[in-house]
């Protein structure tokens, strides 16, 4: 029972633990992205808004970067997918005892460190360029052509796996059958084979673009001058980031999982539709109607609605009042600004008149004791004090100059020094301190709004 | 269309292994042949040199009397029907039947109407645009007969087709194949372990083991004189009796057996001596050729005790143990009424005449 409980508790602790682990960097940057702050961060939340898809959609170097990012994905598509499907049926064709080897040879690329692929693809065609003494601005010194190249070579040996595991489920038997009934072997690839792979084709096609579009350090050194997305980015991280980052990421979340959803969707239309054909085979069930179109599908319709209605809101709320939002808090920090700063200057005239006050009282006490010169004085706290030119004779001159050191009188100077601090900002003390960002942000503010007018 | 198939000194060999030796097989046209023998004796390899899936390693293999070596299988008079049936789970059953005509480069009208009157063929009209995997065993068994009818073969080739079928719907098809093959009138090479299959539906019949044809033969002359030890205990029920040969007397002999001498047909084998004198033989009765002796005299005579008895509504079964022989022998006799039942652990005598004995030489039998 107990145990039971236990054993629960940690199962439970366990997932939650693992899920924040998973999603909680995601959830935070999600936020990130919608909070007015110029610095993407949750707390303090200013004001909810979406200005910085603005941002996002008016960065130059952020969406060509974008757009190569695309291309070059499609390149690569284009490149690897038949590349992967070769090799694989390549696989298939050779003997049984070559197979290990071949497949060692062609899965290698995977194991090879991109940053070695980028550099080797950069040096391969520059030699290939020196060869045909082809000029620096011919194919072989070209950004595009070399990254998706160098992607190429272990992103097709990603596809050649998906193709390889289709394959392994392919009846032989149909090819020959194929043949036997007078295809050709063409005839064969195309209308047995090929229609059998396109559930492959299409993950490997996903599966090539993706890799491509987040791939860096190959493509850190293939891509020359071209800035491609991820090369954006690591300048951007390196110079300053704003939240139009966390946009763009929000952006991709978003699509991603509309894409898995739809895909999880047409998935089990599938199976409904093989299970329903087992049915009849099986004599269990009488043909239904085919199924409805996918567009009328209600588990589209909702996710199309859920998705649309989510822009929609998150549009309206974080348009809708930004403005005098941000003037609130702006007024906001800016009294409490002021706050602070009467507060500081009340704290230094009090201090101040404390300082006197104390230098007086000392004052009045030396005044008074002056007049006794005897021995009996020479123990006297005034006396030990170090005089000019006498040296110090006895040791206790040491412990007068600590005196005092624990005096409550003291300790408070002190602490008002501390409380100092923060006022100055010629300090580095404190400048992570949120105030301080806050107050960067409140400036910095402004100026992003002008430059993108 | 029809031709004949011969296969001249066809040797197949796997590396060292040797999957078909010496076979020598004239099939004529427009006959239902089958192959028939044990899991790896080596009929696929066989079916596969004809429809040009391998090429033999020695020998020739004509069809219609052309010699196919270096033809391609889609260049060969025949169409194959796979274990496993390999139809195209992505097409419609039409597409199926059609997929010879496509890549003919026949129309789509023309391909549809083909395709219509062979579901006509076979019994599934208006089936065609269903999906393969929505048809039941036996539907997608007359698909794939279809499919390979379409593309007008002179001989089909047919390769265990029925052996993933249930019982009944087994023996619906066979009487259905055998009715397809005699109204398009082409050469069918059927192949099978299945004897009852092999025997009801075909005009020929070869028995193989372990790459070797043992006999060729209509499925009567298989049953009643087969010609090896093998042929003997593998088609049908037998039991056997090992001894020597003492004497020959016309066509029968005379073996010494452990149970006491029987008398039994000494078997032609073609092209092979007959047993002489002082071979080792062996000695071949059916179940169904004893007889408890009662009353009646027959040639050989052998004391047995009843072992065991079984009911089989139009048979009794019984097993017995013969004086001499360390195997169970069995003998079925028809429940016509007049059969007397002997109780477990009574002896009795048994007996068979000489006819319907057969003497061979010792030879392998066939596993049980
Ligand atoms: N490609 C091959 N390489 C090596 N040996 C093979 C090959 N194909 C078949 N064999 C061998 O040849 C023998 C005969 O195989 P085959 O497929 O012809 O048997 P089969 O008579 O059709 O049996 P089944 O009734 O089980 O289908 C088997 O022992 C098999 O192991
Ligand atoms: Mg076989």
């Amino acid at each position: 029972m107990i145990s039971d409980r236990i054993r629960q508790f940690f199962v439970l602790f366990f997932v939650i633990g693992f899920f924040i682990y998973l999603f909680g960097p995601l959830i935070i940057m999600g936020l990130t992205a919608f909070n007015t702050s110029a610095f993407p961060r949750v707390t303090p939340w200013e004001c909810f808004t979406v200005e910085w898809f603005e941002v996002l959609a008016n960065d130059k170097r952020l969406l060509e970067g974008l757009r190569n990012s695309f291309l070059i994905g499609f390149g690569v598509v284009c490149f690897a997918v038949p590349l992967g499907l070769a090799g694989a049926l390549m696989l298939m064709q050779v003997k049984d005892r070559v197979r290990p080897w071949y497949y060692t040879v062609v899965i290698s690329p995977i194991l090879v460190p991109g940053v070695v692929l980028g550099i080797s693809t950069l040096l391969f065609w520059d030699r290939v360029g020196l060869m045909f003494g082809a000029s620096r601005d011919s194919i072989f010194y070209n950004g595009f052509f070399l990254t998706i190249v160098g992607q190429s070579t272990f992103i097709a040996a990603y596809t050649m796996l998906v193709f390889i595991s289709r394959l392994q489920r392919f009846d032989p038997a149909q090819e020959e059958a194929a043949l036997d009934l007078g295809a050709t072997h063409v005839q064969s690839f195309r209308k047995v084979l090929l229609p059998f792979l396109k559930p492959a084709i299409a993950s490997a096609t996903v599966l090539a673009f993706l890799a491509s579009f987040e791939n860096y350090n190959t493509t850190v050194f293939t891509s020359i001058g071209t800035s491609v997305l991820t090369t954006v980015l690591a300048s951007k991280v390196r110079y300053g980031i704003d939240p139009s980052i966390s946009a763009l990421a929000v952006s991709i979340v978003v699509l991603t999982i509309f894409g898995a959803a739809m895909h999880e969707v047409f998935k089990r239309r599938e199976e409904a539709e093989a299970k329903q054909a087992g049915l009849v085979a099986a004599g269990l069930q009488e043909k239904k109607k085919v199924q409805r179109q996918w567009f009328v599908d209600p588990a589209v319709i909702i996710i199309l609605l859920v998705f649309i209605a989510g822009l929609g809101t998150a549009f309206f709320a974080g348009t809708m009042g930004v403005d005098e939002c941000k003037v609130a808090v702006k007024e906001q920090k800016q009294a409490a600004t002021k706050k602070r700063v009467e507060a500081l200057q009340k704290r230094n005239q009090e201090r101040e008149a404390a300082e006197k006050a104390a230098a007086e009282a000392k004052r009045l006490e030396r005044s008074q004791r002056t007049g006794t010169e005897n021995f009996n004085t020479i123990f006297s706290n005034e006396n030990l004090k170090p005089q000019p030119g006498k040296k110090a004779d006895t040791p206790r001159t040491g412990t007068e100059n600590f005196s005092g050191i624990f005096d409550s009188g003291n300790l408070q100077q002190q602490a008002g020094q501390e409380d100092e601090a923060p006022t100055g900002t010629e300090n580095f003390q404190g400048i992570f301190s949120s105030d301080n960002l806050q107050q960067q942000s409140g400036q910095e503010q402004p100026e992003t709004e002008d430059a993108n007018q | 269309m029809s031709a004949d198939v011969k296969l001249e000194d066809v040797w197949i060999r796997f590396g060292e292994f040797v999957a078909a030796r010496e076979v020598n097989i004239h099939i004529q046209e427009g006959e239902f042949f089958s192959f028939l023998g044990p899991s790896g004796c080596g009929k696929t390899t066989l079916l596969r040199a004809v429809s040009g899936f391998l090429s033999p390693s020695e020998g020739k293999v004509l069809i219609g009397g052309n010699d196919m070596a270096g033809i391609g299988p889609n260049k060969r008079p025949t169409a194959l029907i796979f274990q496993n049936l390999a139809l195209f789970p992505l097409m419609k059953v039409w597409e199926n039947i059609a997929f010879a005509l496509e890549v003919k480069g026949v129309g789509k009208a023309e391909r549809r109407k083909r395709a219509d009157e062979l579901l006509e063929l076979i019994a599934l009209p208006d089936q065609g645009d269903k999906m393969v995997n929505e048809l039941s065993g036996g539907q997608k068994q007359r698909v794939a007969i279809a499919r390979a009818l379409a593309a007008e073969p002179d001989v089909l080739l047919l390769d265990e087709p029925l052996s993933a079928l249930d019982l009944k719907l087994r023996q619906h098809m066979r009487t259905e194949l055998r009715a397809i093959q005699q109204r398009v009138g082409i050469t069918f090479i059927y192949i099978t372990h299945d004897q009852g299959e092999a025997l009801t539906m075909s005009d020929h019949v070869a028995v193989m083991s372990q790459g070797v044809i043992e006999q060729v033969s209509d499925g009567n002359t298989i049953y009643d004189s087969p010609e090896s030890s093998f042929v003997a205990s593998f088609v049908g029920e037998n039991n056997h009796f090992a001894g020597t040969v003492t004497h020959v007397d016309g066509d029968f002999v005379v073996v010494d057996t452990p149970s006491g001498s029987i008398r039994a047909r000494n078997i032609e084998r073609e092209g092979q001596k007959q047993l002489q004198s002082g071979d080792e033989a062996m000695v071949f009765i059916r179940p169904e050729s004893l007889q408890f002796c009662d009353n009646q005299s027959f040639d050989n005579t052998l004391n047995a005790v009843v072992e065991r008895q079984e009911f089989e509504g139009n048979f009794w079964h019984v097993f017995l143990d013969v004086e001499g022989s360390s195997r169970t022998v069995s003998l079925s006799m028809v429940n016509d009424g007049s059969s007397v039942v002997h109780d477990v652990g009574t002896s009795a005598k048994i007996g068979c005449n000489a006819p319907l004995a057969v003497a061979l030489p010792a030879g392998s039998l066939a596993a049980e």
